[in-house]
């Protein structure tokens, strides 16, 4: 069970008998003045600008919710939409199920040098998001770039394609570098968790009879739920909001091909300066994170308690 | 499970086929025993195959794409259109230098370190001040508050990117290290306060027990005797906030503009932007301001990994 699930009360705290409460505060108010100063009040700050139509140097006029219904015509912003929803398969669905078919050959086994291999598939997760970026736009040069030339060198020069700059394929090439991400961590994720599983669940499933499969299936993978829904909230978090990547490789195009809600968010914002406009994007980007990682987590809930 | 952490050298266990020759030389066994256990080893080894095939593929695609990259790096101009692993007929550490002054990576490194020290020495201060208040001490309103730093975890930046800009503005603070540093240790210390909270309430109980005896105050308790427990913690967490400091793009890209403010990856985004056809000098750009990450990576894997499972697992 994870820490936050337990109530903070539930502890035993230790504290003197003529303690003072307050004393507890003056160790909180640093960290929380910082915090409520420089994210907490743009927060609610942001709410509020997105009911104003602010050009960022005029004076602000009230529009009521304009700037949300706006948003019902925007088709750069439709657009938008749908690549982040298309960027959930590269980004959440492919990861999660690589890292499966991983655990499912790594774990269960004597593997010399695991933690060799582990740290190894961890490193593009850990690295700057504007570094894979560089990375990948050498990788996919249209002229002499190191997937074409070796396409070329295979004898299949004909499939050798420009392609962050072709409009079918320029999302899917973006979204395989966010597998190549995220898979990584997905996979270390779950070889912890299936160290944590019991083992007395695999010595009753071999005498019940359970192949390799069968153990997979019914104590490896119900013993990785609570990893399996944060690698899904996680990975679904950063599919909705990314933005280095596609900023460093494609800049949303060619065209508006792989325009993200961030990307068009930051456009309005600091480029185009429809300031409100941009907040009442924000607002709709934070609600869909938060209510995506809310169902996540609650479909989990409930599967726990059933359990 | 069979997982060998115990051994700290993972390249010397890599060293398979050796094994059992290593361990004839320590302990020389009879000719039989010798075959036998040759056999087996050998039989473990053939079905064991498929699982390395795999993980050796996944290893080199994971890892690849920054070798090419290294590589280009040190070649010229005109070299790159000959193959991605040829290697270059002088190896030119040249471009090294150029993007360091030239490319002005020595300013953008700089601002980097300014700013990752100042965020991380700061943010780990005060999450361990108020993490010690919230994992040890009872106070009136202590659950709401705790959830307020948590959702300041799940808020994504662009929730509060646009008015933070504006904010700053208006204070002066736009184009200055502040504006760099204050937001990210805002952020910073959501995290970190509830990844303390965590290191202090799992202490055990007759360590604040022998502290009270020894009568020391809250301060001196968390100062003397805690702080040396939870050390392991404040390590993870000094890592994590190196690095998502030394990573972060989008407070970078939108609170400063002057070039010698840019932090790396800043720098690098914008001189790919101007330079893309200079591939090996970008390469350059791109290998400096992996180095650092690859390096902490290395050097703290453990807290790391434990960190990143640990911290996404308790988010939940």
């Amino acid at each position: 069970m994870s820490r936050l699930a337990r109530a903070p009360h539930a502890h035993r705290k230790s504290y003197e008998p003529g303690y003072r409460p307050w004393v507890a505060y003056l160790y909180i108010l640093p960290a929380l003045l910082i915090y409520a100063g420089f994210v907490l009040w743009p927060i609610l700050d942001t709410v509020r600008y997105s009911f104003y139509e602010w050009d960022g140097f005029s004076q602000p006029v009230f529009a009521g919710l304009a700037n949300y219904l706006g948003l019902l015509g925007d088709q750069v912003l439709h657009i938008a939409l749908r690549n982040n929803f298309l960027f959930i398969a590269f980004y959440t669905a492919f990861p999660i199920l690589l890292a499966l078919f991983l655990t499912a050959m790594l774990t269960r086994r004597e593997i010399r040098g695991l933690s060799f291999f582990r740290a190894g598939l961890f490193i593009p997760y850990v690295m700057s998001m504007v570094v894979v970026g560089v990375v990948w736009r050498w990788i996919y040069n249209p002229a002499f770039g190191p997937l074409n030339q070796l396409l070329k060198a295979l004898g299949l020069a004909a499939w050798a394609r420009p392609w962050l700059g072709d409009f079918t394929l320029a999302l899917p090439a973006v979204g395989v570098v966010g597998t190549w991400v995220q898979y990584g961590f997905c996979l270390v994720l779950f070889v912890a968790g299936v160290q944590r599983i019991d083992e007395a669940l695999y010595d009753a499933a071999k005498i019940d009879g359970a192949d390799e499969f069968q153990q997979f299936r019914h104590v490896t993978l119900p013993g990785l739920r609570s990893e399996i829904s944060v690698a899904l909230v996680t990975t679904l978090i950063s599919a909705l909001r990314i933005f280095d990547l596609v900023f460093v490789t494609t800049r949303g195009g060619p065209g508006n091909q792989t325009m993200v809600a961030s990307l068009w968010l930051y456009r309005n914002a600091f480029q185009i300066n429809r300031v409100g406009y941009a907040a009442a994007i924000a607002v709709v980007l934070t609600v869909i994170i938060m209510l995506v990682s809310y169902a996540v987590l609650s479909i989990r809930l409930r599967a726990t308690s059933e359990s | 499970m069979k997982l060998h952490s115990g051994r700290d050298d993972p390249v010397n266990s890599l060293a398979t086929s050796t094994h059992g020759a290593s361990a004839l030389q320590r302990r020389p066994l009879a000719g039989y025993a010798f075959w036998s256990r040759l056999r087996s080893e050998a039989r473990r080894w053939v079905r064991a195959a498929p699982t390395y095939l795999v993980l050796v593929v996944f290893l080199l695609l994971a890892v690849t794409p920054f070798l090419i990259v290294a590589l280009t790096a040190l070649k010229s101009s005109s070299e790159i259109a000959q193959g991605v692993f040829r290697l270059p007929e002088t190896w030119r550490w040249g471009n090294f230098v150029q993007a360091w002054t030239q490319a002005r990576f020595a300013y953008y490194f700089r601002s980097s370190l300014v700013v990752v020290v100042a965020v991380v020495s700061a943010s780990t201060l005060l999450s361990l001040l108020s993490g010690y208040a919230f994992g040890r001490m009872r106070f009136p309103l202590s659950g709401p508050l705790f959830l307020l730093f948590l959702l300041g975890i799940m808020a994504p930046q662009e929730a509060f990117i646009i008015p933070l800009y504006h904010n700053l503005k208006r204070l002066g603070l736009v184009d200055t290290y502040w504006a760099l540093i204050l937001p990210q240790v805002g952020m910073s210390v959501c995290f970190g306060t509830f990844w303390m909270r965590g290191a202090f309430a799992d202490l055990p109980r007759d360590l604040a027990d022998a502290a009270k005896v020894d009568g020391c105050n809250s301060w001196n308790a968390l100062w003397r005797v805690m702080l040396p427990v939870v050390r392991p913690a404040v390590l993870t967490l000094v890592v994590l906030l190196f690095v998502w400091t030394w990573n972060d793009f989008l407070l970078a890209l939108v609170l400063v503009s002057s070039e010698e403010l840019r932090t790396l990856p800043l720098g690098l985004a914008f001189f790919q932007g101007r330079y893309a056809t200079n591939v090996p000098l970008v390469s350059a750009g791109a290998t400096m301001v992996a180095l650092p990450t690859i390096v902490i990576y290395f050097l703290f894997q453990r807290q790391f990994i434990r960190g990143i499972t640990g911290g996404a697992l308790a988010g939940t």
